[in-house]
This record gives structure tokens, sequence and C-alpha cells, in this order.
């Protein structure tokens, strides 16, 4: 059985894993502890699942730890979420209450583990204020935003803020994002992961099986946006799109949504898409477990155009995942889209409904153009949105920190 | 004379947001005065090392912004040719963005802006540099080595070595000058390439392209000499 660092060396090439080596080895032994709220669903479980393991093959002693909390914890994460997207969500003191107390119990649980730790990573708001708890702490903390907060509500913010602030650094997905800090703001964009099951080569009798068992056609284009339920992902925006389309070409449009353990409006805004489709027999909505990952795989693989038609958006990671199956992607004009999608080379960015209407009707009257941004997606992801490159980045961070924020850093020691 | 073995290194680039930005060119200037210096290395040499698609049409994140979300393409082309490598230090390459975008605030009828959510982003970074432990003594043995190099090392030894050599000069050519003129031909050619408008990736193609053209220029040209 290859290491994960070998098998990394088939996709990205020798030199990209040498590279990693060579940064990694003066953070051999490290405590480095991950802590975010979730195991399953979402992309930032998703990243930790490969992450941790990758970094103690380079020798660095990871580790990762969820917090837990009842469904008013969440209730309260998911508000805090919303209105750092720019939703206006009034939190109640009683909410911020069960926060503060969740964060103390897992920080009571966790204690020997976050006191211990070189470096901590905290993953978005839900266990933020454990630091707050943490006094005696031996590492250095750094706050990880996956979300776009460049407009939140403020009451919200200016609470997490408090928190927030006592961390040694944060990281940002992208510049645009940033709040203003007195901290260093780091900026990494998020990845996918090759190897995983979500994104790895699939036989085609897989893919073929999978459209089967769904009743989903494929002599007939299929559009497909795969996230959670979540009116940021404006599932009924999409359906607008498919509508428009359908009477000038035959189109299938499938919508699966896998679930979050974090996040409890999923089932409200699933029933509200279901009651928008109605009885179009060529819109599937699929109903997927946190862990169908090769399901999603063979989905994205079997279609023609991948969209991800969000409102508000930190990172998608379905929209790299559907660039790496080399497919056009269409997608809304915000947040880390931006990065991800470049018009008329990968796919396009748009601004509404009409747009996906008119972007779709033209990739399917010119095959040869869809073709070709499809195989421009899958380079672009290459060269830009592995996990390699992201966890190349981490490292770069933790050796930056450890040289108390020099401009530049020069390791002394031997590489081999 | 014996010259001393290349090491290849090695670097990684880590982005750090100022969290300051500009909506206009007047607040690009003003924010420009103060900017930590870092943010010109960042802006004018570290997007060779961040993800990017599009050729590399401009040399520099300001002429980029000022022609994709202002949309002035004078100030653009102006910003975009200026050549930060023939400056001694950083502060003189401020002065000289500076004075550019003065000269255009002062022709312009109104101040160039651009909508909430397209506003410039200063941001800084961090350079980690290491030795990969490999080295070389003869030149020649680099025909092998560059095609395999990270770009890291690419970006190193040819873009950040000019802010580290005397004459603004890349790390091969520096070494190669150290064999008592011997490969003039070969440092006269990597001095030519134009680390400007283009990739890492196709500027490892061209020093790799430059070695083996020279390289195999000697070896058809001995057995020339040999007849005569």
């Amino acid at each position: 059985m290859k290491s994960l660092l070998e098998q990394y060396a088939k996709v990205v090439g020798n030199e990209v894993i040498d590279h990693l080596r060579q940064l990694a080895y003066p953070l051999k032994g490290m405590k480095i502890l991950h802590i975010n709220s979730t195991k399953e669903g979402g992309g930032v479980a998703e990243i930790l699942n490969r992450l941790i393991p990758l970094k103690r093959e380079l020798g660095i002693d990871a580790e990762w730890e969820i917090i837990t909390g009842d469904k008013d914890f969440y209730k309260c994460t998911k508000k805090m979420h919303n209105s750092l997207q720019g939703n206006r969500d009034d939190i109640s003191s009683s909410l911020l209450a069960i926060y503060e107390k969740t964060n103390l119990q897992n920080f009571e649980r966790l204690k020997e583990k976050l006191e211990e730790a070189d470096i901590v990573f905290i993953h978005d708001p839900q266990p933020a204020a454990l630091l707050h708890f943490c006094k005696e702490r031996k590492g250095k903390w750094l706050w990880r935003c996956h979300i776009d907060v460049s407009h939140p509500y403020r009451p919200v913010w200016k609470y997490l803020r408090e928190y927030i602030k006592e961390y040694d650094a944060s990281i940002w997905s992208l510049s645009s994002f940033v709040q203003p800090l007195s901290h260093p703001l780091y900026l990494i964009p998020p990845s996918i992961d090759p190897l995983s099951e979500k994104n790895m080569e699939l036989p085609e009798k897989e893919i073929s099986d999978f459209f089967d068992s769904w009743g989903i056609k494929r002599n007939l284009p299929i559009m497909t946006q795969v996230s959670r339920f979540d009116r940021f992902k404006d599932p009924i925006g999409v359906i607008q799109s498919y509508r428009l389309i359908k009477n000038y070409i035959p189109i299938q449009l499938v919508l699966a949504g896998g679930g979050a353990s974090d996040d409890p409006e999923g089932e409200q805004v699933l029933q509200e898409v279901k009651a928008y489709a109605g009885n179009d027999p060529n819109i599937h909505i699929l109903e997927l477990p946190a862990d169908a990952h090769r399901a999603i795989n063979a989905l994205q693989r079997g279609s023609d155009i991948i969209l991800q038609k969000s409102l508000k958006e930190g990172f998608g990671l379905t929209v790299t995942e559907g660039l790496w199956k080399g497919k056009p992607v269409i997608a809304g004009d915000t947040g880390g889209i931006k990065l991800q999608v470049i018009n008329h080379h990968c796919g396009f960015r748009v601004n509404t409904p009409e747009g996906v209407a008119m972007r779709i009707r033209y990739l399917l009257k010119h095959p040869e153009i869809m073709k070709t941004m499809g195989e421009n997606a899958k380079q672009f992801v290459l060269d830009n949105f592995l996990i390699t490159r992201h966890l190349r980045e981490y490292l770069t961070l933790v050796v930056a920190l450890s040289f108390d924020s020099e401009e530049k850093i020069e390791l002394k020691l031997p590489a081999h | 004379m014996v010259n001393q073995a290349f090491k290849i290194m090695d670097c990684a680039l880590i982005a750090i947001a100022t969290g300051e930005k500009a909506q206009n060119l007047r607040e690009l200037k003003d924010l420009l005065k103060n900017i930590h210096p870092g943010c010109f290395y960042y802006h004018f040499w570290g997007g060779l090392l961040r993800p990017h698609f599009d050729d590399p049409e401009f040399q520099n994140d300001f002429a980029v912004w000022a022609s994709r979300n202002l949309h002035d393409s004078k100030i653009s082309e102006q910003l975009s040719i200026i050549d930060p490598n023939i400056f001694k230090n950083v502060e003189d390459l401020r002065n000289e963005v500076i004075e550019i975008i003065e000269q255009r605030l002062s022709e312009s009828e109104y101040v160039p802006w651009v909508k909430a959510g397209q506003e410039f982003h200063f941001i800084r970074s961090q350079i980690v540099i290491f030795d990969t432990g490999v080295s070389y003594t003869d030149p020649r043995d680099l025909i092998e080595i560059i095609p395999t190099m990270s770009l890291g090392s690419i970006f190193f030894h040819f873009i950040d070595s000019r802010r580290r050599t005397p004459e603004n000069k890349n790390d091969f050519s520096m070494w190669l000058a150290g064999f008592d003129n011997q490969y003039d031909g070969l440092v006269e050619a990597l001095d030519e390439i134009d680390p400007s408008f283009t990739t890492l990736n196709e500027l490892r193609q061209e020093i790799n392209f430059v070695f083996c053209n020279y390289f195999n220029k000697m070896t058809n040209e001995k057995p020339t000499r040999t007849i005569r």
C-alpha cells in the first residue's frame, strides 16, 4: 500500500510532495490541533478528514476534535453564520448564554489537549469562544474563517469579535472577506482532495448505475447543483433558471443536497424547494446522506453542466469539485467564486436565474466550447485548488508564526 | 578558480491582508504613501505564486485593478509598464507608483472609482526560504534539474534574487559568473530572459531552453574546432 503522500505525488507530481516534506521538516513532532463542530457534512469536515492524516504523515502530531452542543447551540451558531454573511438575524441573550456555556463545557472536556497544543486551529464561529476559557495555553491560536464576512450584521460580528481579537492570527479565504483586526490576517483559499471518494476517478458503470437508480435519463442534458438546502444557495433561483431553458432545449435539473449536522434549517428549505418544483418529471431532487461521497462524485461526472447559484458563498467547494470533473461551472458572482470561476475559461459567473439560463443555452449550443472549458477547468484546479496547495500554505503559516511574523524567514535547519 | 556549488533553494509565500482598501484612485494613492513595504513585494511579484488563469497581461496588481475595476486604461498601461527590478529599494518604487497616479489624477476631470465589492485590497506577504539539500558544481548538471525544480525554486532563484543581488540579477547568472568568463554566453542568454508577462511554469521552460540550447551548441561546436 502506497503512502498517502506517494498517492498524491501521482496526481500533483513529485516536486510538489518534496516541497511539502521540506517545509514540514522544522515542524516535526509539533502538536497541531484542529477544532470544528462537525465530523461529517460541509466543506470544513471534508478538508480536515484528509489534512490531518497528511500532516501526520509529514511527521506532525496533528489531531482533530469536534465540539458538541444541543439543538439551541446549533440554532445560535446557525444564526451567527447567517449574520456573518450579512443576514439581519438577531440572537437573543439566552441563546448567546447557551453558546458561551457550550464552549465552556467543551473547553473543560478538551482542556488538556487545548492547553498542550503548539498550534490550535479553530474553525468558524461555533468553537470561537474556546480560547476565552483557555487561560493557560502553551501554543498559538488561529481562528480559521471559512465564510464571507465582508458585510456582516454588525451586532453579531461585534459580539464575536471580542472572542476573535484574542487570537494570535486569523485565516480568511479571500482579502475581500476580511474584517479588520489587530492581529495578522492570513489569506488561504480552501481546496479539494483529488483522492477522496468525492473526487477520485470512477468506473463508467458506477456512474451509469447511479443515474439509473434515480431515474435520471442520460440522453437528455443534465444541469446539476450539489449543495445543502440553504437559502444562500438559491435552489429556487435554480428552478427558475431551468424553467427558462426547458422551453428551448429539453433538459433535466438535479438538485442534490447533503445534510450537515450543524444546519437546522435544511429541512424547511428542502420542503420549500419540493413545493416549488411541483411534479415536473425532469426536476430531480435528491436527498443524499452526508456520507454519499461516491454518489455525488458520480452525479457530477455524469452531468453536463455544474451549477452553484449561490447568493453568498465563502468558497464553493462544489464549484471546485465540478471543475475538477472537467465540467464547465455556472455560479453566482459572489465571494470566493470570483477566484474559482474565470469567465469564458472554465465557466461563467452570473447574477440572476436569467443569467444561468442564457449561459446554459449558449453552452449546449456549442459543445466544443463546453469541452475546452472542461479541460481548462480541470487544469485550473490541478494548478491551484488541490489540498496539497492548501497544506503547503498551512505549513508556511505555521513556520511563519514560529518566527514572529518576520517578512522573510530563512530556515537554517538542514532539509534532509 | 573553484566556484562554490549552486545550492537549490526553495520558498513558499503566504499572503497577509492588511485590512486596508481603496475605492478610488485618490484613496489608492493616499494609502500607498504609508502602506507596509511588503505590499509592494506582494503586488508586484507575488502574482506569480498565486492562482491565476488569464495570461499575465498586466505586470502588477495595481495595473490589473486599474484596468478591470477602475476601467481606466491609461493609468493601467502606465502602471503595468513599471519594472520593479530597476529600483534600488522599495521606497523608490513606492514613489514611482505614487508619481504616476498623481499625474493621472491631475489630468483627470474626475476621480476614477469602483463599486462596493471591487475595492483594491492591500496584501503583504511572508516568504519562507529553505535549503532543499541539493547542490550542483557543474553547470551542465542543471540541465537535468531545472525541469523538475519546484515553482518555488524558480521564483526564488529567478525573481526573488533580483532584490538580493547587486545588479538585480538571477542567481544562475551570479553563480555562472564565478567560473572565470567560461560561461559568458550562457550568462548573457539568461540575463536576456524577461521575467515579465509570464508565469513561473513558462519561466522554468524558458530557463531550461536556454541551458539546453547553450550546452547543445557547445557539444556540437567542439568537433568543428577539432577539424580546424
